[in-house]
């Protein structure tokens, strides 16, 4: 099992290589001289060359890669052009934000997509089958901003129940910080809910058709027990890890939601930059954004090997 | 006896090619049968839509403003007067144009990857892999969102962007459906024949590849619409006046109060599009690989 996992976090020394050669390249993409956007009005040829050689641009590209990779190996992304900030301190106020809403957002999920699984499998080919998948497929097409309007809409503006946006941290008040990221996270977990759903569905249903599933029901057992204490706790191994992989595309989901909700999250963040045409930050946020989404995979991978006891002592 | 036993006439072998099958095998799907039509009916308004739209979905109209459903105007008008009925029809020209072209700058990168990747073998199917799995490493929507920022905005650049994004799930897939292909009789018999690679690739092992990328190219359809939507609505897709679903939408936010329908008509659209892809999509790949079911 250590040669494996150790294997494993290897592998992901080449993919995040290959990720900080991708996202580098990305900036290549822009149009113009990065230098012109940084001087503004400013054209005097002394003053863009002095900032094309502060950001290392009149060097080779292979040489500003590794200028700027030996940079982000210290934690140091560079400053935001626009509010001449480290991009890692604006990444670091952000992301607590995020990851409260994905958070919630996650537990919603569960919350919801694992026993809609159940009930879906237990009632296979059934009315509450059917309907478990209708609303499973519903919400994977649903777009996560509609709902997020919506909801707005319902809750905030016909019923007054939920403030419509803003963000109150967790440790200024609790309750508030509750009212104001509830509904986002709500619209987060909506479309892992549905995937949860569907990988819970499949797995049940394998686990309900293996023999010691019929011998429990021979030993007599309720089929609640059976259901809840034979299948789903062998089910729930390629859910957990299934799950896992989901959380990376919370990250996704929160550019829009955060957008909607006026949440000052990550989300916000790269949608604000990408407007104020401060590449530092995007190419920040892209990078730890897929940082996060390899380490899930590989959180995702060990989780498998230690929770499945037939690849435990392998 | 015999009179009891079928003489060869009277046994009628019904041999169905497999498109046949599995066409059939789509029909008895009700759910994805009518998707398909609502499927047609988005193509067919989309490609009509100068004709099927009511009225000019960018001419303003200032004693007009902000209207709700009515006989003369079914779905209202906007904060500008323009009619919603006609912007959300010229809007599913935006959503499918967008839906089909990524896909097919998806499927025209990812499948010949793939395909090479998957027959070579080796240290070319380890390269590409390590480069897929970089790719898919970073989170679709945020990448596409880098993407379209460092290109500019535009519907042309948000095609882009969600194409190139999209590409590596196409190489994976037909990566896996290449290595399976190649396993075949028929492929090892083609190349005992003396066939060249090329050959072999693009005449045997192409067309087996085709319904696990066509099943894959509808689901990604559905997937690029709410992309398209998700980067109009960040202002980073089709550009004002020009409607689209998701810029709709980014404006309809400031008027939930006094104009609730704006926000309404749009984003149904988005979800009847997206429901209707997925659902065909769903009964594409049951029909044509039954085992997935």
């Amino acid at each position: 099992m250590r040669g494996h996992l150790g294997i494993r976090i290897l592998q992901v020394v080449p993919t995040l290589l290959l990720v900080s050669i991708y996202v580098f390249c990305l900036q290549q993409l822009m149009p113009g001289d990065p230098a012109l956007v940084l001087a503004g009005e400013e054209r005097d040829p002394q003053v863009l060359a002095q900032i094309r050689a502060e950001l290392w641009l009149d060097r080779p590209l292979v040489i500003q890669y590794f200028h700027w990779i030996g940079n982000v190996l210290t934690g140091d992304f560079g400053f935001s052009w626009r509010i001449r900030q480290p991009v890692a301190m604006l990444i670091g106020q952000k992301l607590p934000v995020t990851l409260q809403l994905g958070s919630m957002a996650f537990i919603i999920a569960i919350s919801i997509g694992v026993p809609m699984g159940i009930i879906s499998a237990v009632n296979k080919n059934g009315f509450l089958d059917y309907l478990a998948n209708g609303i499973g497929l519903a919400g994977l097409s649903t777009p996560n901003f509609w709902l997020g309007i919506m909801l707005i809409l319902l809750v905030s503006v016909q019923l007054g129940w939920l403030p419509p946006s803003g963000y109150v941290p967790l440790s200024e008040d609790w309750r508030q910080s509750l009212a104001t990221t509830i509904m986002p996270a709500f619209v987060l977990g909506n479309a892992i809910a549905a995937v949860l759903m569907r990988h819970t569905r499949s797995a049940m249903l394998t686990a309900l058709e293996q023999d010691y599933v019929r011998t429990a029901r021979a030993k007599g057992l309720r089929e609640w027990t059976v259901v809840i204490h034979h299948a789903l706790r062998n089910a729930l191994v390629p859910v957990v890890t299934l799950g896992a992989l989901e959380l990376g595309t919370l990250l996704s989901g929160a550019v829009l939601t955060e957008q909607v909700f006026s949440v000052p999250g990550f989300g916000k963040l790269i949608v604000d930059a990408v407007f104020n045409r401060d590449y530092p930050v995007v190419q920040g946020v892209v990078l730890v954004t897929a940082t996060v989404y390899v380490s899930l995979n590989l959180i995702a991978d060990v989780l498998y090997v230690l929770i499945n006891p037939r690849l435990r002592g392998a | 006896m015999s009179a009891t036993l079928a003489t060869p006439a009277a046994l009628k072998i019904v041999s169905l090619s497999p498109k046949r099958l599995a066409w059939q095998r789509f029909c008895k799907r009700p759910a994805a049968v009518a998707a398909l039509v609502v499927v047609a009916l988005f193509i067919f308004v989309a490609a009509f839509a100068p004709w099927v739209a009511p009225f000019d979905p960018i001419k303003t109209s200032w004693t007009l403003i902000r209207k709700a459903p009515s006989w003369a105007h079914w779905m209202g008008t906007d904060e500008n007067g323009r009619d919603v009925l006609s912007r959300v029809i010229f809007g599913a020209r935006a959503s499918m144009t967008a839906g089909v072209i990524s896909v097919t700058i998806a499927a025209g990168i990812g499948v010949p990857v793939g395909l090479i990747a998957g027959f070579a073998g080796g240290w070319t199917d380890t390269l590409v892999g390590r480069i897929v799995d970089a790719m898919l490493a970073c989170p679709f929507l945020i990448l596409a969102i880098a993407m379209a920022a460092f290109l500019g905005p535009s519907l042309q650049n948000a095609m882009i962007a969600i194409g190139v994004t999209a590409a590596p799930v196409f190489v994976r897939i037909s990566r896996g459906a290449t290595i399976d292909a190649a396993t075949n009789d028929y492929v090892e018999a083609a190349r005992a024949l003396g066939n060249p690679a090329w050959r072999v690739a693009a005449r045997h092992i192409l067309p087996n590849i085709v319904p696990p990328v066509m099943v894959q190219a509808t689901l990604a359809i559905a997937a690029a619409i709410i992309a398209e939507a998700s980067l109009s609505f960040l202002g980073l897709g089709q550009q004002p006046p020009a409607p689209s679903w998701g810029s709709m939408l980014n404006s309809a936010q400031r008027f939930l109060t006094q104009a609730p329908w704006l926000a309404v008509f749009p984003g149904a659209a988005i979800f009847l599009a997206v429901l209707s892809f997925n659902l065909v999509g769903d009964g594409l790949r049951d029909a044509l690989d039954p085992r997935a079911k």
